[in-house]
């Protein structure tokens, strides 16, 4: 090699380049955060860390937003972001933080469930950092995250994950994932700290019901479903006969597996008296053979080669040209959220939870999902709540 | 932070401090000399912790 010295300048210098141009993108993504409007309903805002030890000052800790009605009732506890790769729950969460008003029991909304898996992306995946939904106003940004916590609040992962309490062994990663760690304990590794507070949200709250909003590949069968153990699946088949003939959607009831731990609809229902329900609505943007992982394809569900295979009936859900828009799914999520609060109400008249302004599937197909959010800009300061 | 966690870090800034040495002292081939700061981006990003 023919002057060392200035090849190794030059490649130092390719080398700097790469890594500044990379890791400040990835920088800010991880600090970046989104303005949430709380709305006339919410009442107070507390943090998952006033709940279980371990979490505060970590990127774990995360707001928890209480709707409390002027009448006593029920109480239904909200999550999203469990999966923050699955934004259509998040949206569904921010959406009736901003609007809802609960007049008689309370709503408490965790809507960056799994925070530390908000600030985590996949760029091996090719996934975007951000995606922008259209607003009355303007252009709303968040970030995408991954599935699983980032290995900068938890590390390193195991080789495998013995489950807390029934020593169940799982893959390496799940150790990261939140819907694999309930319910968690206090001393455990920090996504299980997370699961173990918001079972101690439910048990001291005394919580009635609990949502996991989700979203799923088109080519997975547990899809476009409510999963629900034995204990809520009444419930659940009500809803999901209700909204079809009422709302024109499908959404089948999935029965939780009793084999298969750490699972919020499987663990919340047997450490608790809570009835867990978990929502999934599909999501093509997750599914692996389509095209690049774009915006658009997180945003309108549109992808040629899951179309080619619908018609080769390779799908669990009905899929044509238009996608699997993001409109349509957290239109679900709200419709079928506010039918399992009306059952559940119906059932336990002392412990109904009545909440208003909160759109169903329809609206929200017709007006977007932007529509209900609002400017950070025009709001007061008191109720901005960077997240 | 747990101590587990700060011995992965002690070992990632030990596999820097290598390749970088090996930087240093390599004088002949180029490809190893890409090679090594290739390897030592993802190390460098989690020190930093930044991914």
């Amino acid at each position: 090699m023919k002057r060392p010295g200035l090849v190794k300048a030059v490649l130092i210098f390719l080398f700097l380049a790469f890594l500044i141009q990379g890791g400040l993108r990835l920088y800010r993504h991880r600090h970046f955060d989104v303005s949430v409007v709380a709305g006339p309903g919410v009442t107070r805002v507390s943090r998952l860390s006033d709940f279980g030890p371990g979490l505060k000052g970590t990127m774990a800790d995360t707001l928890v937003y209480f709707m409390e009605g002027g009448e006593p009732g029920g109480k239904a506890i909200l999550m999203s972001n469990t999966h923050a790769n699955e934004p259509e729950g998040l949206l569904t969460t921010l959406l009736m933080l901003e609007n809802a008003v609960v007049e008689k029991g309370s709503l408490i909304i965790i809507p960056q469930f799994n925070h530390s898996a908000s600030r985590n992306t996949r760029p091996g995946d090719g996934y975007p950092l951000y995606f922008e939904i259209p607003t009355d106003w303007g252009r709303k940004t968040f970030r995408l995250g991954n599935r699983d916590a980032s290995p900068l609040d938890q590390w390193p992962d195991p080789d495998a994950y013995i489950h807390y309490p029934d020593r169940q062994l799982l893959s390496y990663i799940d150790v990261r994932n939140t819907n694999r760690t309930w319910p968690g304990r206090p001393n455990g590794p920090l996504m299980e700290k997370v699961t173990f507070a918001a079972m101690e949200i439910m048990r001291r709250e005394k919580v009635d019901v609990a949502i996991d909003i989700h979203g799923a590949e088109t080519m997975f069968p547990v899809t476009n479903c409510i999963v629900a153990p034995d204990k809520s699946i009444r419930i659940a088949t009500l809803a999901s006969l209700t909204v079809k003939a009422r709302e024109g959607f499908d959404n089948h009831v999935e029965p939780s597996p009793t084999g298969f731990r750490g699972l919020s609809h499987r663990e919340i229902g047997d450490y608790s008296d809570t009835l867990p329900f978990l929502l999934e609505a599909p999501i093509p943007f997750l599914d692996q053979p389509t095209g690049p992982k774009t915006e658009k394809l997180l945003l309108d569900g549109k992808d040629p080669f899951l179309l080619s295979l619908a018609q080769k009936k390779k799908l669990f859900v009905p899929y044509d040209a238009s996608g699997w828009p993001i409109e349509k799914r957290v239109g679900q999520h709200c419709s079928i959220i506010l039918e399992i609060l009306r059952q559940y109400s119906k059932k336990n008249p002392d412990r109904s939870i009545l909440a208003r302004d909160i759109p169903r599937y329809a609206e929200v197909i017709q007006n977007g999902v932007g529509h209900y959010f609002h400017d950070p800009a025009g709001a007061e300061k008191d109720c901005l709540y960077p997240n | 932070m747990p101590i587990i966690m700060i011995l992965y870090y002690l070992i990632t800034a030990y596999l820097v401090v290598l390749l970088v040495w090996n930087f240093i002292r390599e004088k002949k081939k180029i490809e190893e000399l890409a090679q090594y700061l290739l390897v030592l981006i993802p190390l460098v990003l989690r020190i930093l912790r930044i991914k």
